[in-house]
């Protein structure tokens, strides 16, 4: 199949209809209404169902009630929106719901602006809502890999039994560039097991997330955390740039991730040993491979659109096996390869000299 | 010209900037070049700042986010302040002189002035100042062929409304003529 012409919201919403996403529901919002508009568009004449609810707090409570019957539900949404659905995704992973929410970051805090940003991180990754639980949080940095995602998400959401988040940003959202459907290359697991059909034939079976006899929720919850092990074991994925000989390693998520290339390459360029980890999974997070990478780096350099959220992850995987830097821009701020470019040149110039000096 | 360009399309909302830029990106697509659209707006519709960044390469293209372009159309004067320091050293920029009257002020860029919406007054109505000053870009740079362009119209046409669809002569003599500007030298370089 050849590569089209795509936007990133385009390819998100087309990606989930061919995923055999069944239900849309959603609520428009500024940068991604055109994963809204194009199911709209879609889904009806496929004799699927598209709903633009009253809220986002409809959206994603119309998802966990598809969701609960083992149907492909997505919701779609950005930054504020997404805020309002924090309750409802504790209430999905308690109840082992499976579901796609797909939120296109936009510039925060507050109702913020419409321009890009990265500066929901902690709000995908450690949440708003209650209780101990994670959601699963895939980020692309090209329209290409928000379709693979976007395919992965929809299989991941029922293969684990949980809420999965395509976490993308306004660049990829709004931006065209070529890319390749292909076909849903999963095959999905069998729902049967769990999901609400009618009880016609069979006893009665409910998926709850109220648990209250003595010790029952803890053993719950154990058992929940010994899924996302499975998941942290199965499915943590990053890309490597060029890092296995890097003094200096970028890490960066997203759109600022392809951004951070070009600005490998011209350090390249000028002989500096410079690579990029770029993490896929967000949860899982690729911790222990980043590790790896730490121990034999002079120096880390955490590229974000946000006042320095991964960070704390990377910082805690980094665990101290060299200096982390941080450089970011928020609420619309953009990086540039050039920004990226004269940042690694100020403290390469610094590792440089403790060389030199004959300090490590 | 190198395999590798970016430009920066600029106007007031309703110009077409942003189709341009589209068109643009369908012509690569086309001859099988990669290449990324990155648009910026405010909250504004008709009538406010609208932007995009295009880049066409043989190669994967990294950053849609550009530092500094090879070339920038400003449709109107105010593209024409914001983008002016956005050109590369050697680079130029396309100047909508029937909207723009303000003086350049670099020296180490080329400016092609171009009265477009005077000029499409002489063609076939409606006319498209985007589409003019595509074909001027374009015959400049020679980065794609005017006849992709023609084709990636063509195919446009049979995916959207009647209406606009019987646009197509007026958009095919309008990248053509803007081709012909540079072609036959109409212009204060």
């Amino acid at each position: 199949m050849a590569k089209v012409l795509v936007k990133g919201n385009e390819a998100i919403a087309q990606a989930a209809i061919n995923a055999g996403c069944q239900c849309y529901f959603g609520y428009p919002i500024t940068p991604q209404s055109e994963i809204g508009e194009y199911m709209g568009k879609h889904l009806p004449k496929l004799g699927r169902v598209f709903i633009t609810a009253e809220s986002e707090l409809a959206s994603i409570n119309m998802v966990i009630g598809a969701g609960t019957t083992g149907t492909k539900a997505m919701t779609s949404s950005s930054s504020c929106g997404i805020a309002l659905m924090q309750e409802a995704l504790s209430a999905m992973c308690c109840a082992q719901v499976p579901g796609v929410i797909v939120s296109v970051m936009r510039g925060g805090p507050g109702l913020g602006n419409i321009a890009p940003a990265q500066a929901d991180y902690f709000q995908a990754l450690k949440g708003g809502g209650n209780g101990d639980y994670k959601i699963i949080v895939l980020s692309p940095s090209t329209v290409q890999e928000a379709i693979d995602l976007t395919y992965r998400a929809f299989h991941l959401a029922l293969k684990y039994r949980n809420p999965v988040m395509l976490l993308a940003d306004g660049i990829l959202g709004q931006m065209m560039e070529p890319a390749e459907f292909g076909e849903y290359p999963y095959k999905d697991p069998d729902v049967s097991e769990w999901a609400l059909d009618g009880a016609n034939n069979r006893p009665a079976r409910n998926v709850v997330s109220l648990h209250m006899p003595e010790g029952a929720m803890e053993e719950l919850t154990n058992e929940i955390f010994e899924k996302y092990e499975l998941v942290a074991q199965n499915e943590t994925t990053y890309e490597d740039y060029k890092f296995a000989d890097a003094k200096l390693v970028l890490t960066a998520f997203g759109s600022v991730g392809r951004v951070a290339k070009a600005a490998v390459d011209r350090a390249r360029e000028e002989g500096m040993k410079v690579g990029l980890f770029r993490p896929i999974t967000l949860f899982p997070f690729p911790d222990k491979d980043l590790n790896k990478v730490a121990q034999k780096a002079d120096m880390i350099l955490d590229l974000e659109l946000n006042k320095g959220q991964m960070l704390l992850d990377v910082r805690s995987a980094v665990f101290g096996a060299c200096p982390v830097e941080f450089y970011g821009r928020t609420a619309g701020g953009l990086l540039t390869p050039d920004m990226i470019f004269n940042k690694i040149k100020e403290l390469y110039s610094t590792l440089e000299n403790k060389t030199q000096a004959g300090v490590r | 010209m190198k395999g590798d360009l970016s430009v920066i399309i600029s106007g007031f909302g309703g110009q077409g900037a942003l189709f341009a830029g589209i068109l643009l990106c369908h012509a690569a697509v086309f001859e099988g070049k990669h290449t990324t659209w990155f648009p910026a707006y405010g909250a504004e519709m008709r009538g406010g700042a609208v932007n995009c960044s295009v880049n066409i390469s043989d190669r994967e293209v990294p950053s849609p986010v550009i530092d500094e372009a090879d070339a920038v159309i400003a449709l109107n004067d105010a593209s024409q302040e914001k983008f002016e320091h956005k050109v590369k050293s050697g680079g130029f920029m396309i100047i909508n002189s029937s909207l723009s009257h303000i003086k350049p002020k670099r020296t180490d860029i080329d400016y092609i002035k171009i009265p477009l919406n005077e000029l499409a007054q002489k063609l076939t109505q409606p006319a498209f100042v985007n589409v003019i000053a595509l074909g001027a870009f374009l015959e400049k740079t020679k980065i794609l062929k005017i006849e992709s362009v023609k084709e990636v119209m063509k195919e446009m046409a049979k995916t959207v409304s009647a209406k606009k669809a019987a646009l197509l002569p007026n958009n095919l003599e309008s990248i053509e003529f803007g081709a012909n500007i540079i072609r036959q030298q109409m212009v204060t370089v």
